[in-house]
C-alpha cells in the first residue's frame, strides 16, 4: 500500500469518486435482481454493472496506475471492452431462451413469425 | 491476400488487443500476437463470410460517444426504478422495431447497443431478419421507446455502416 501514499491527491479524489460510483451502480443493478419481480425484468438489473458501473471501476484503476507511473492504460480498455462486447451478447441469449420456453407470457405482438434455426442470417 | 486473411482489421486488432493485455510491445508479444491474428480469423471464417464495413470512422466515434453518454442517463433512470418505483407502478413492455438495416453487421450492433443501455434488452431478431424483438423495463409508452431507437440509434448506423 505504500506506493499509493505517493499518489497525488487529486488523482486520489477523481478515483475514489469514480470507484463510489462504480460500486454503488453495481450494488443496485444486484438489488434489482433481489426486487424485481419476472424473469424479464430481471435481465435489465446487471446491465447496470456492467455498463458504467464497470466502466468507472475501470477508469479509476487506470487513472491511479498510470499516474503512479507503473504501467500502461490500455490493460484496463481492453478489458473494458470485452466486457461490454460480451454481455449483450450473453442476455440476448438469456432473454431469448427465457422467451421460447415460455410460450404463456410471450409477448403478444412481438413473436417472430417462425422459430428460426438455421436461417439467421438476414436473407439479402 | 483476401484469402490469407479474410478480416484485415481484426487481424491487427487481435495483434493490439493481445500487447494490451501483455502490457508490453515486446518483440515476443507482437509476434504472438500476430499469430493469433493470423490463425483467429481464418477459423472463424465459415461463420463471418462478410467484411465489416465503417464507412466514416469519425461518425462511429461520435455514435460511440453517443452511446456511452445514453449509457450513463439511463444508468440512473433505471437505478432510480430500482431504489424507488413502487413495483405496482412498473409498466415493463415489448417492443418490436421493425429494421431498415439489412447488413448482418449493423444489426448486430444496434442489438448490442440496446441491450448495453440499461432499461432495454434486444430478446430477438425476427427470422427473416427484418426486425428486433425488445424488453423495456419501464415503458409507459412503448411507440415511443421504438422511434427513439430507430431515429437516435438505426439512422446513425445507417450513415456509416450501410
Amino acid at each position: 500500500m505504500t506506493h499509493l501514499d505517493s499518489l497525488h491527491p487529486a488523482i486520489a479524489l477523481i478515483a475514489a469518486v469514480l470507484l463510489i460510483i462504480g460500486a454503488t451502480l453495481t450494488v443496485i443493478g444486484n438489488l434489482g435482481l433481489v426486487r424485481l419481480r419476472s424473469f424479464y425484468e430481471r435481465l435489465h438489473a446487471p446491465t447496470l454493472g456492467t455498463s458504467w458501473g464497470t466502466a468507472s471501476t475501470i477508469i479509476a484503476s487506470a487513472l491511479i496506475f498510470s499516474s503512479l507511473g507503473s504501467r500502461l492504460v490500455v490493460h484496463e480498455l481492453a478489458i473494458g471492452v470485452f466486457v461490454m462486447v460480451t454481455m449483450p451478447i450473453a442476455l440476448l441469449l438469456l432473454g431469448r431462451a427465457a422467451y421460447r420456453r415460455d410460450p404463456g407470457k410471450a409477448p403478444p405482438s412481438g413473436r417472430p413469425a417462425k422459430p428460426m434455426r438455421e436461417d439467421e442470417q438476414p436473407v439479402p | 491476400m483476401s484469402r490469407v486473411l479474410p478480416h484485415p482489421g481484426l487481424t491487427l486488432l487481435l495483434a493490439a488487443v493481445w500487447c494490451a493485455l501483455v502490457g508490453s510491445l515486446s518483440a515476443n508479444s507482437v509476434l504472438f500476437g500476430v499469430m493469433l491474428g493470423v490463425v483467429i480469423p481464418a477459423v472463424v471464417r465459415p461463420f463471418w463470410p462478410e467484411t465489416l464495413v465503417v464507412r466514416s470512422f469519425p461518425r462511429a466515434a461520435g455514435y460511440a460517444l453517443l452511446v456511452l453518454w445514453d449509457i450513463a442517463v439511463s444508468n440512473v433512470v433505471v437505478a432510480r426504478i430500482v431504489l424507488f418505483l413502487p413495483r405496482s407502478a412498473l409498466r415493463p413492455a415489448w417492443v418490436t422495431v421493425p429494421l431498415d438495416l439489412t447488413n448482418a453487421e449493423a444489426i448486430t450492433v444496434l442489438a448490442g447497443t440496446i441491450t448495453m443501455t440499461p432499461g432495454t434488452v434486444t430478446a430477438d431478431v425476427s427470422a427473416d431478419g427484418r426486425a428486433l424483438l425488445i424488453h423495456c423495463l419501464h415503458a409507459p409508452d412503448p411507440d415511443s421507446v421504438r422511434d427513439d431507437i430507430k431515429s437516435r440509434y438505426e439512422a446513425r448506423l445507417k450513415e456509416f455502416m450501410e
